[in-house]
């Protein structure tokens, strides 16, 4: 009954990490994966990522039209037919290949976006945490500024000021935009864990034997932070695509021809009285793929949580 | 606590520096600039254009137009706006009087919203948590996992398409003129903060009742009901509240969106308007009303946070 039960905390309290210690370290990521396989939705969640992922990668193999192709033997604006599943949009073009083409888009966005604000939260927040004393205290003070600015209106400015000429400046742009702010909560968390961490035995042990500050760094304190930012990662995944589809459906995100989910919305809301299989598809996609996401992060959550460690 | 709350009204001063200040070299470095085109998108004239600049001030060092936008903003003075020529962001930001008023709208639909949030997040996460492991709480738990996921706008179309145009139940868009054209906006914008806030509920609902001051309330005889509203729901509403600052934050910055898909007169649809329309003025009004929201929202939770959990101490 208790591996069940899910604790939502900020973060994964600390201490419990001599515990993990206590074993030997490949029972502790081999339990934690069998843990996530046991946890269906987590487990239907990262099955839908890998078909999306993939479809988005093989996207000229795969998806029956380019998505830019002009069907000129089919009607516009047809609803779901059987060359055209998903039915076509203005322009005569394959609504159900443009959703393949546009999982691209968002899936590059989620992974390198997070990516991008992992490696610089995890070395702001690593360097802060190691420091500690005065300059980790100036460090967080930038941190809670940077943490008060509203993110998506700075994302936004930001977009507003960098011409998008294509889909792939669009996305260079928002990785940007994201690199700018989006570290901020990735830095207190690996502070947060290292500050906890530091205070361990064994990081004095290694102290004593002459590890190296980066040595302390990398061997010690990272590989033991590492459940926490994984989840976290996975989690800010969601929160990306959506930034993409909003900027996308106010304009300011990937240019046409290119499609992108949030894009295909943004010129077809208006019409949702007659068209809305070119609404409710790509906004299904947003949806669908951000609840994958939050399976996947919740389950990696419960299933690495030391807390729970020892109550199976 | 008085010095720990004038810390944090303190610490709100850099924020809004660096917003305005973010925002206004963002303006700056915009390439075209306002007049590039007139109404009718046709190059303007160059003699009409140097005029302009020269009422607008773009010809003074960059330094200087700051100051001199920064002093306008003490005086709550947002400037003119670049693509309505002759009105004031103020005008357009505040006119209508209380009700009508852009501002005014935004936040009545923000306190429907929230209203929502409360009423449904609340008494859903208690229940998942007092009935955990059934069938109940997995149900609960599920749709508040497609709450969170499902992002407001999409929703907002998903009950546009249902229950306007195909079950005509509901007006599209509009508000004030009736309480239906409420109904859809403020479930768009709740049912995410609800589903945000049941699974928050629930969390620190189940982690409250295995609490070792539960256990005693129950071995000294008290009836389960006092046990659960007196005890248990109390303290368990403590994370809660600490949430509904950020929450209120990113409910502000979604709100947009949402009076975008419904065509409500706010001032998140004059936001995303004077972004479609590169009036830059309107948009820096906006996001400094924006994020002084956020600012201000932050800070009361912080305050109200010193009242209910007397066990934190400040310094």
């Amino acid at each position: 009954m208790a591996v069940q039960e899910r604790v939502i905390r900020p973060y994964p309290t600390p201490p419990a990490v001599e515990v993990t210690l206590a074993r030997p370290s490949v029972s502790l990521w081999r339990d934690a994966w069998n843990r996530l396989l046991r946890n269906r939705a987590a487990v239907a969640g990262g099955l839908f990522i890998i078909v999306v992922s993939l479809t988005a990668i093989l996207a000229p193999w795969v998806a029956p039209y380019a998505y830019d192709k002009q069907d000129i033997t089919s009607r516009t604006r047809v609803g779901p037919t059987a060359e055209h599943i998903m039915g076509t949009d203005k322009y005569n073009r394959d609504v159900f290949s443009r959703i393949i083409w546009g999982g691209r888009v968002s899936i590059t966005v989620g992974v390198v976006g997070s990516f991008t604000s992992l490696v610089i939260g995890l070395t702001y927040g690593a360097i802060s945490g190691f420091l500690g004393g005065r300059a980790d205290n100036l460090m967080m003070r930038f941190v809670d500024v940077m943490y008060a600015f509203p993110t998506l209106l700075f994302v936004i400015m930001i977009m507003v000021i960098l011409p998008s000429e294509n889909a792939v400046q669009a996305m260079i742009n928002i990785f940007i935009a994201i690199g700018i702010v989006g570290w901020v909560g990735m830095a207190r968390l690996v502070r947060g864990q290292f500050l906890a961490l530091k205070q361990k035995d064994f990081v004095d042990a290694a102290r004593a034997i002459g590890v190296p500050p980066m040595g302390i760094i990398t061997r010690h304190l990272l590989p033991n932070a590492l459940g926490p930012v994984i989840v976290a990662l996975t989690l800010g995944i969601p929160g990306l695509i959506l930034t993409e589809a909003i900027l996308s459906f106010i304009g300011l995100g990937v240019p046409p021809p290119f499609p992108s989910w949030g894009q295909m919305i943004s010129e077809s809301w208006q019409g949702l009285r007659a068209t809305p299989h070119l609404t409710i598809f790509p906004g299904l996609m947003i949806s669908i793929t951000m609840l994958a996401f939050n399976f996947l992060g919740d389950g990696l959550r419960d299933a690495l949580d030391p807390m729970m460690r020892g109550t199976a | 606590m008085w010095r720990y709350i004038l810390n944090r009204l303190f610490w709100a001063v850099p924020v809004l520096f660096l917003v305005t200040l973010v925002t206004f070299t963002a303006m700056k470095l915009t390439p075209g600039g306002p007049f590039t085109a007139g109404t009718s998108g046709r190059p303007l004239p160059p003699r009409v254009k140097a005029q302009l600049n020269e009422i607008y001030g773009f010809n003074d060092p960059a330094w200087k137009q700051y100051l001199n936008y920064m002093g306008g903003l003490l005086r709550l003075d947002f400037g003119p706006s670049y693509k309505f020529r002759g009105r004031t962001v103020n005008d357009l930001m505040f006119q209508g009087g209380l009700l009508k008023a852009p501002l005014s709208v935004s936040a009545q639909l923000g306190l429907v919203a929230v209203g929502v949030a409360l009423v449904i997040g609340i008494p859903a996460g208690i229940v998942s948590a007092l009935k955990q492991n059934s069938w109940l709480d997995y149900l609960a738990m599920f749709v508040a996992m497609m709450g969170v996921s499902v992002p407001n706008f999409v929703l907002g179309l998903i009950l546009i398409w249902i229950f306007a145009l195909t079950l005509h139940w509901l007006p599209t868009y509009g508000w004030g003129e009736t309480p239906l054209q409420a109904v859809m906006p403020a479930l768009t914008l709740g049912t995410g903060g609800a589903a945000f806030i049941a699974r928050l509920t629930r969390a620190s609902m189940l982690e409250t009742i295995r609490a070792d001051y539960i256990r005693t309330a129950r071995a000294k005889g008290l009836r389960e009901r006092v046990v659960i509203w007196r005890h248990a729901i109390k303290n368990s509403m403590i994370p809660v509240v600490t949430i509904l600052g950020p929450l209120l934050a990113a409910w502000l910055t979604g709100t947009f969106l949402v009076e975008y898909v419904f065509s409500i007169p706010g001032i998140g649809k004059m936001y995303v308007t004077s972004i479609n329309d590169r009036d830059y003025t309107l948009i820096m009004g906006t996001t400094v009303v924006y994020a002084v929201a956020l600012v201000f929202f932050n800070l009361a939770v912080d305050i109200a946070y010193v009242f209910i959990d007397p066990r934190i101490r400040f310094d």
